[in-house]
């Protein structure tokens, strides 16, 4: 396949940008959409240009390190996979494609499509865990059964890989999603109820104090999400969130 | 320097609880004046970070990524073993020791790997406690798996998710003690090497990736918790930044490097699909638990799915060769991972591999939906008679157990494994070599330690499935944190160490001018282009399978691919920017040091055993007749190689195992 890149190129955090044409050819379908890109900066570094920074690492859609803005959606135009698992498959010779990276004021651009999601640690630093010490003496893994379906809807808010693809699809560039993915998961489990209160007040304070904006229930999360975390941890999120605000 | 491996004396079942009761220990009030730096941020480094700071010690923490959440101990899928016996179907302690051991080929340290079936319960206990989401079945409690190479089911699971989820689980407890200030972290943070004052490790330099800025950092003692070298491959299923840069430099600065040839090919992953490739992808070898593998036994099948014109789901069961329930009746699919692989690589080599490159095999998952469909419309009271009704039964519980997986594949080979079996082939997976360590999990230089896969004591020359996120939490958790302290009760007194000194100025400008030699070397290849030709040297001569004259050639194939990298390589941008081309060259240039030193291990080590498979050393008759062949006469100990210059120059000191507990049998799965 023969294809039209447009690539958000961008120097560091103080550069402008703009947005650079590329063309690339013999693009073959079988090729993930990062090693399409691979194949254009090999071609850049033999033109002795700057190579196109993107960040990635496992490359099988579980790390959470790619991002990528093509043609208008977070990780592409395919569901439920992250940009690395992503495949040419989806696209047709002769295609225009765009690619920014994920935007939002939480997530200030470093270099071309690489953007900076510690705010995503910042959240998760102020709650979430279980104060729990390493100790070889805690009580038993099977001594307090756990409800499968409460068990397995932990497990499925758990599977969130912190990609940010959620904020980057939200026109508030809300965190809720991500944000209400972790409540949810100790919320869900009985080891999570001591701290459940003080939990939800501080990730949720954290969150806006990184000025993630609010949700206003459009799905556009959930629709991006590679890993199909669900609008029901939103839900989950605020009724945790106003039970922690009566007690106080 | 005579290697001293520091096993505590006594029966091995109390070597452990003994240490423990007799190390020293520091002080509440003293853990807050001592300075630790823990490089990487997977299950080992996360945990053991984690750990030290809930003990008060200050602890500085680093990763390349962008978050410790990333670490590549997050794409583990299978499971993790603990001896538990929770299914009461024998396990113990003693099983786990056995099977690990037996696993690994009679290559590994009995002390250590006891030590670790030891504490693999608390494990469970530890990370149940910390809101680990694992598999439970209907009555609340815990589900387990079985995975290669053992007759019980001691596997803990989140579905093809466990390595995330335990990762998830060490960064919550990262998390808590960042947020307390008792870790500093620093990501996007790459080690280049490691300061030694006056013998002891003392602290790091390290790149910072975003500015590029030279830093120095220092600390009472330095673990590296930095994860194995499988990209020395160009293609493994590693992550893309999976490194030995750190492990190497520390090597470089007298940590003896163990066992390095000690490679696990994985025999279940996607077959390369052509020279684009980055990467491979694993496959869980949990699927192993249910699929079946299988070639046609007929040349004439091969051919006709090779030119398109048969389905595999086509061809009559007798005319199927499921090669390894024929060959290992006892096992059946769940051989060890390094048989496994064998007995695909000789089908392929025989001419019956069967996509078009012929190197693919089948995982077929048709019976498993039969079976567990039956089961299903028994239990809902159905018609099991019913083929449509059972099959999509049956696939609902592959959903519902392989799920993602099965979802990878259909994306990466855009095939539908619920409808035609998967194809795989072995891939590089995971090195049990790595750096040397003692029975405190420190490594020739004092002060010093390796945890996880970044060192080589547990696994011997095999690592068995489940184990390597045991090995990673074990070290982390619950090994290191008490070893550390015995070494540390002497440095109370030390005070901040500083970075104002020669040591630190030595190290610092030796990193500099390294990066000043790539940069301003403007030759005409990428790094990519060097680390390509790395790996094909390495799979094809220093792969699967090996012998004399491929190692040979292969020593002096990488010496001079070497020379050419440090006199043509192209590194675009400068040194003070992002710049991810300079940080791939400087991992690249150590590989090409390390695998020289990995064919020459590979070399030296003429016996066979597990992931080492030497072509001239096979049994020649009986009933294992072509299976691989161990020298214990002349081999039971481990290849501990020492730095002087140039791989090739590398001095062998040997650490001789002795087995006391477990007896060294011919390793049969038959």
């Amino acid at each position: 396949m023969n294809l039209t890149l447009k690539i958000w190129r961008q120097k560091n955090a103080s550069d402008k940008g703009k947005m650079v044409d590329y063309p690339v050819s013999d693009i073959s379908p079988d090729m993930s959409f990062l090693e399409m890109l691979d194949v254009l900066n090999e071609q850049l570094i033999e033109q002795g240009e700057q190579p196109v920074a993107f960040d990635h690492d496992c490359r099988e859609g579980i790390c959470g390190m790619c991002s990528l803005y093509i043609n208008g959606e977070a990780h592409g135009p395919d569901r439920g996979v992250t940009t690395c698992q992503l495949h040419m498959r989806m696209f047709k010779d002769g295609d225009t494609i765009t690619i920014e990276p994920f935007r939002a004021t939480a997530f200030p651009v470093i270099k071309d499509l690489v953007v900076d999601r510690s705010a995503f640690d910042r959240v998760q630093h102020a709650g979430g865990f279980i104060s729990v010490n390493t100790s070889g003496n805690t009580i038993d893994a099977n001594a307090i059964p756990v409800n499968k379906h409460d068990a397995d809807d932990a497990f499925a808010a758990a599977t969130c890989i912190g990609c940010g693809a959620c904020v980057a699809s939200c026109k508030n560039s809300s965190a809720m999603l991500f944000v209400g993915a972790k409540v949810s998961q100790f919320a869900l489990l009985p080891q999570g109820q001591v701290e459940a209160t003080d939990r939800v007040l501080n990730m949720v304070k954290q969150m806006d104090e990184e000025g993630f904006g609010n949700c206003t229930n459009t799905g556009a999360c959930e629709v991006e999400c590679p890993k199909g975390i669900s609008l029901e941890n939103i839900a989950r999120m605020n009724r945790e969130y106003l039970k922690a605000a009566f007690k106080g | 320097m005579a290697l001293d491996s520091k096993i505590p004396q006594g029966p091995i079942a109390d070597k452990w609880t003994n240490y423990k009761n007799h190390i020293n220990l520091v002080n509440p009030a003293n853990k807050r004046l001592i300075d630790v730096i823990v490089v990487g941020t997977g299950l080992a480094g996360g945990s053991a970070a984690a750990t030290l700071a809930e003990l008060g010690y200050n602890v500085k923490a680093f990763c390349f990524q962008d978050s410790p959440r990333r670490a590549h101990s997050i794409a583990a899928q299978g499971g993790i073993n603990a001896a538990k016996n929770y299914q009461g179907d024998g396990d113990s302690t003693y099983r786990l020791f056995y099977d690990t051991v037996k696993g690994g080929d009679y290559r590994s340290r009995e002390a250590n790997v006891y030590r670790l079936a030891e504490v693999s319960a608390n494990i469970i206990d530890q990370c149940v406690a910390q809101g680990v989401p694992f598999a439970r079945e209907y009555g609340g409690l815990l589900d387990n798996r079985s995975f290669g190479g053992v007759l019980v089911s001691r596997t803990f699971y989140a579905a093809g998710q466990t390595g995330q989820q335990l990762l998830l689980g060490a960064y919550s407890a990262m998390n808590r003690q960042i947020g307390r200030g008792k870790i500093k972290m620093y990501n996007r943070h790459e080690m280049l090497d490691v300061v030694i004052v006056d013998g002891k490790a003392r602290g790091i330099i390290t790149r910072n990736l975003i500015t590029g800025e030279i830093e120095r950092h220092s600390a009472h003692a330095v673990v590296l918790g930095t994860g194995g070298y499988g990209n020395v491959f160009f293609l493994s299923t590693n992550a893309m930044g999976s490194n030995v840069t750190a492990a190497w430099k520390a090597h470089k600065r007298g940590a003896y490097f163990a066992n390095p040839c000690y490679t696990q090919i994985h025999p279940t992953c996607i077959p390369v699909s052509g020279d684009h490739q980055s990467k491979l992808t694993l496959m869980s070898e949990s699927l192993r638990n249910d699929g079946r593998i299988w070639v046609p036994k007929h040349m004439k099948d091969v051919e006709a799915i090779r030119a398109g014109q048969l389905k595999p789901t086509q061809i009559a069961e007798e005319d199927r060769d499921y090669y390894l329930e024929r060959r290992y009746p006892a096992f059946g699919n769940l051989v060890p991972r390094d048989v496994a692989s064998r007995a695909a690589k000789e089908r392929c080599d025989a001419g019956y591999g069967v996509n078009a490159t012929g190197e693919a095999v089948y995982l077929d998952f048709a019976s498993a939906i039969q079976r567990y469909g039956k089961e299903q419309a028994h239990i809902k009271g159905l018609d099991e008679n019913d083929a449509a009704l059972v099959k999509k039964l049956g696939q609902e519980v592959v959903r519902v157990k392989y799920g993602n997986l099965f979802q990878m594949y259909e994306k990466i080979v855009d095939q539908n494994p619920y409808e035609t079996p998967m194809m795989i082939y072995p891939a590089v997976h995971y090195t049990m070599g790595g750096i040397w360590v003692d029975y405190n999990l420190m490594t020739t230089v004092p002060g010093l330690y390796a945890i996880g896969e970044a060192n080589f004591s547990d696994h011997g020359a095999n690592r068995l499935g489940a184990s390597a996120l045991m090995q990673g939490l074990a070290d982390g958790y619950f090994v290191l944190p008490y070893t550390i302290g015995d070494y540390l009760a002497d440095d109370i007194r030390t005070g901040p160490i500083s970075t104002d000194t020669k040591e630190f100025e030595e190290a610092e400008k030796n990193v500099k001018d390294r990066i000043a030699s790539l940069i301003n070397n403007n030759g005409s290849h990428s790094v990519d282009y060097f680390h390509k030709k790395l790996g094909k040297i390495m799979w094809n001569k220093v792969g699967m399978s090996r012998n004399e004259k491929g190692l040979k050639e292969a020593i002096e194939e990488i010496s001079t691919l070497r020379k050419e990298f440090w006199a043509d390589v192209k590194v675009p941008g400068t040194a003070d920017e992002y710049n991810e081309e300079l940080a791939k060259a400087g991992r690249v240039a150590d590989f090409l040091e390390l695998g020289e030193l990995f064919a020459k291990d590979a070399l030296h080590r003429t016996e066979s055993c597990g992931g080492h498979f030497r072509e001239e050393s096979v049994e020649e008759d009986g009933p294992q007749k072509g299976e691989a062949k161990r020298d214990d006469e002349n081999f039971t100990y481990v290849a501990a190689w020492e730095y002087k210059g140039e791989p090739k120059d590398a001095v062998l000191h040997k650490e001789d195992l002795e087995f006391k507990d477990i007896e060294l049998k011919q390793r049969s799965y038959k």
